[in-house]
């Protein structure tokens, strides 16, 4: 008995000259809500309004309006034409009961495009509220100016940058469908969650038209600065962009590889759908 | 034809499969596919009228024609008229009543179990109050056993959920000790893999088997992956505890899934021969959720809450262990708000139960539905009088990598406690046995880690990573 005693006596000794909080430890490791205060069998104050203050966060942000001049402007002053939009769905109420909705085009903006329909891009970039106007708000006129400079310094032709409130991701489909561009690229608010109210997602296209799905096409998700940074994913969808016009195909056929330097090197994998 | 007269209106309704759209309550996907009705007055008319109806054309009448749909096939071939016979001669109205009387105990619903179709139970539901769905459930309870005995009459169970946006291990032991702590886990320990790659899968099999031998505590494990990866990890000898898949209520949903009854069977014999099981060989784990056949635009034109009834046909052909309606999941293009999912909790569940599938929810709902914490109270509350087998268990309700809410340890320690419900059996015990509930089925509140937990930590060289 004494033995065993020895055995673990240095351990604990040791801890009580550095103490080592094991929760620390483990919170180091996830933002997940472990080791909360406790009131009983349930959640004490501090942690149950902490929960409250990111959902009314998430909440916010989902319920929040496009600040269209804003963005426009920045995205003018950046040197990058925008052109207003709007799709089916006219109001937020609309917008989360109708996606198909918020995937088709507005006549009038159907009308508009028309107009635009020669120009043939080779790349149309578009920006759409979706779930997050507050993200987009936040990092859309940063990620979009970054993609025209890259796109035009490859030599791509771009065009005017279609900003729509309410538009869903395959609205992408309508907009470079009607342009007749080989590829489009869709920024868009995404779903918040409790840590991540502001993140916005790019969707890359090739060929659009209507009637795709999201097996054809290639994601970068999850773009914000606590999330994947913005540079790193003007690098990701530049690399998708290039690989797709290149190979003529997104989706399922063209696996993200931009990382694969990265990943060697112990960086998480991102979520490519 | 069916046809109701209701305040100076002739309401009348085609076939069975518009009348039970029609009587559907209030919900935002049934709209989207433009199959509700056009007003309350229409949806009382089609309710008085599904009312009237024998149970018997349920047997004549398919909703999803027999000839082109796997599941219509199974619901249909697999009906057995003797159970059916004590209720053969009721409508939809009088099967209601019949189930709230004292004549439909727990051994006449268990009997009846197999001559009921997913339409007959999606019907009365439709006429049903919140209370009644409660109430019935509550008289139905479905058993079953791996290594922990789940939906026994004054127990509730939960899965420990301890996702990671990046599957770090070290970030999922974290939450799964924490869970544990606080009594979490008797379900099943069941992670959704940020990755999707079998290798992936399989370190986190062998890790959550590591725990649970190195604890020496009764539970099962889950990664909830494609069910062909799981077929694949078991061929190459990962330790598969449940093989995990979504299912839904018609042929082309569940080829929408990349699955048929054939992939199914041949996931739930893999992982019965390998016999991980002690106190029973029930392995299957199903996931459902009313909506999923809309948007895979194979609804058939049928109401999303009879669709999602028969994937319980699907998932009781399997004698599963477990079978989890996430129920607010999906968004609001199909639930709506706190009303819409509290109904559909409360209706999936006694649905279930009514078939002999043994029932948890996901308690939950995301944040662009209008929702919030309050509602899931409610909605826990009810399915755990209701009898409900398993909830989730997760870091304070908050789902750091799919990115939406749900219960918490703390929401699972406090319904028992209102309840006076105890976790499985094995697990109680095990609980009791290392220390972390007393007798009275309180929690230890102590924040001290036991020296068992301890040593799964990372040795101090990782601690630096």
């Amino acid at each position: 008995m004494p033995s065993a005693a020895c055995c673990r006596r240095p351990r604990s000794a040791r801890h009580e000259r550095r103490p080592l909080d094991p929760w620390a430890l483990l919170k180091a490791r996830t933002v997940a809500r472990i080791g909360l205060g406790r009131a009983g069998a349930s959640i004490a104050t501090a942690d149950h309004l902490a929960f409250q203050a990111a959902h009314a966060a998430a909440r916010d942000a989902v319920l929040s309006r496009l600040d269209v001049e804003a963005l426009t402007g920045a995205l003018e002053a950046a040197g990058v034409a925008t052109t207003v939009l709007a799709s089916g769905a006219t109001d937020r109420t609309t917008y989360l009961a109708r996606p198909d909705l918020g995937r088709s085009l507005d006549p009038a903006a159907a009308a508009a495009l028309a107009g635009a329909a020669g120009e043939r891009p080779d790349v149309a970039v578009a920006v759409f509220g979706g779930l997050s106007a507050a993200g987009i708000g936040l990092h859309a006129a940063e990620l979009v100016a970054g993609l025209i400079t890259d796109f035009r310094a490859a030599g791509l032709k771009t065009a005017s940058v279609p900003v729509v409130e309410f538009g869903r991701v395959a609205l992408g489909d309508a907009i470079g469908e009607r342009l007749g561009a080989r590829l489009v690229v869709v920024i868009v608010g995404e779903r918040p969650g409790l840590t991540s109210a502001d993140a916005i997602g790019a969707y890359v296209t090739f060929r659009p038209r209507v009637g795709l799905t999201d097996a054809d096409r290639n994601c970068v998700s999850n773009i914000r600065p606590a999330g994947m940074p913005l540079d790193e994913a003007r690098r990701r969808i530049g690399w998708l962009a290039r690989e797709a016009l290149r190979l003529e195909l997104t989706g399922t056929g063209l696996k993200d590889r931009s990382d694969e330097a990265l990943l060697a090197a112990g960086a998480p994998p991102t979520a490519i759908a | 034809m069916f046809r109701t007269d209701l305040g100076g209106t002739r309401y009348v309704f085609p076939d069975l499969k518009t009348l039970l759209a029609k009587a559907t309550p209030k919900r935002s996907g049934d709209e989207l596919a433009g199959i509700a009705a056009a007003s309350r007055a229409e949806r009382v008319a089609a309710q008085i009228a599904l009312a009237d109806v024998p149970l018997r054309r349920f047997l004549d009448e398919a909703v999803v024609p027999y000839e082109t749909d796997e599941v219509t096939r199974l619901i249909v071939d697999s009906h057995d008229p003797e159970a059916f016979r004590p209720i053969a001669h009721l409508t939809v109205g009088g099967f209601r009543d019949w189930l709230l009387s004292d004549a439909a105990d727990a051994e006449a619903l268990a009997a009846l179990a197999p001559g009921l179709t997913p339409e007959m139970v999606a019907a009365v539901s439709k006429i049903c109050r919140n209370q009644d769905l409660i109430l019935i459930a509550a008289k139905r309870r479905v058993v079953t056993r791996f290594r922990t005995t789940v939906g026994l009459p004054g127990r509730l169970s939960a899965r420990l959920q301890p996702n990671h946006p990046t599957d770090d291990p070290a970030g999922i032991l974290a939450s799964i000790v924490d869970g544990l702590l606080l009594g979490s886990g008797d379900a099943v320990i069941g992670i959704n893999p940020a990755g999707d790659s079998p290798e992936r899968c399989r370190e986190l099999l062998m890790m959550i088997d590591d725990i649970r031998r190195a604890l020496d505590v009764p539970t099962q494990s889950c990664v909830l992956t494609h069910i062909t990866t799981t077929i694949g990890l078991i061929e190459t000898g990962a330790p598969v505890d449940l093989p995990f898949q979504s299912i839904a209520g018609t042929e082309a949903a569940n080829r929408s899934f990349g699955i048929d009854l054939a992939i199914l069977k041949e996931g739930n014999d893999a992982a019965r021969s390998l016999k991980r099981g002690t106190v029973g060989d029930e392995v299957m784990y199903f996931e459902t959720g009313q909506g999923s056949a809309l948007s895979a635009n194979a609804h058939h034109g049928v109401d999303q809450q009879t669709v999602e009834a028969r994937a319980y046909a699907v998932a009781r052909a399997f004698s599963p262990f477990l079978v989890n309606t996430v129920v607010g999941f999906i968004g609001p293009e199909y639930l709506y708000d706190g009303k819409q999912i509290l109904r559909a909790g409360l209706e999936d569940h006694v649905c279930a139960k009514l078939l002999g599938v043994p029932m948890g929810c996901d308690v939950c709902y995301t944040n662009h539905a209008e929702a919030d914490q309050d509602d899931m109270d409610v909605l826990l509350l009810s399915l755990a009088a209701a009898g409900v087998n398993f909830v989730m268990g997760l870091p304070g309700a908050d789902d750091i990598m799919l990115g939406y809410q749900s219960t918490s340890f703390h929401d699972v320690m406090a319904t028992r406690s209102m309840l006076g419900l105890k976790p499985a059996p094995e697990f109680e015990a095990w609980l009791l046995k290392v220390g972390l509930m007393d007798e009275a089925g309180r929690i230890a509140p102590s924040t001290a880690l036991p020296d068992a937990f301890r040593r799964l930590l990372p040795a101090p060289s990782e601690r630096a990573a």
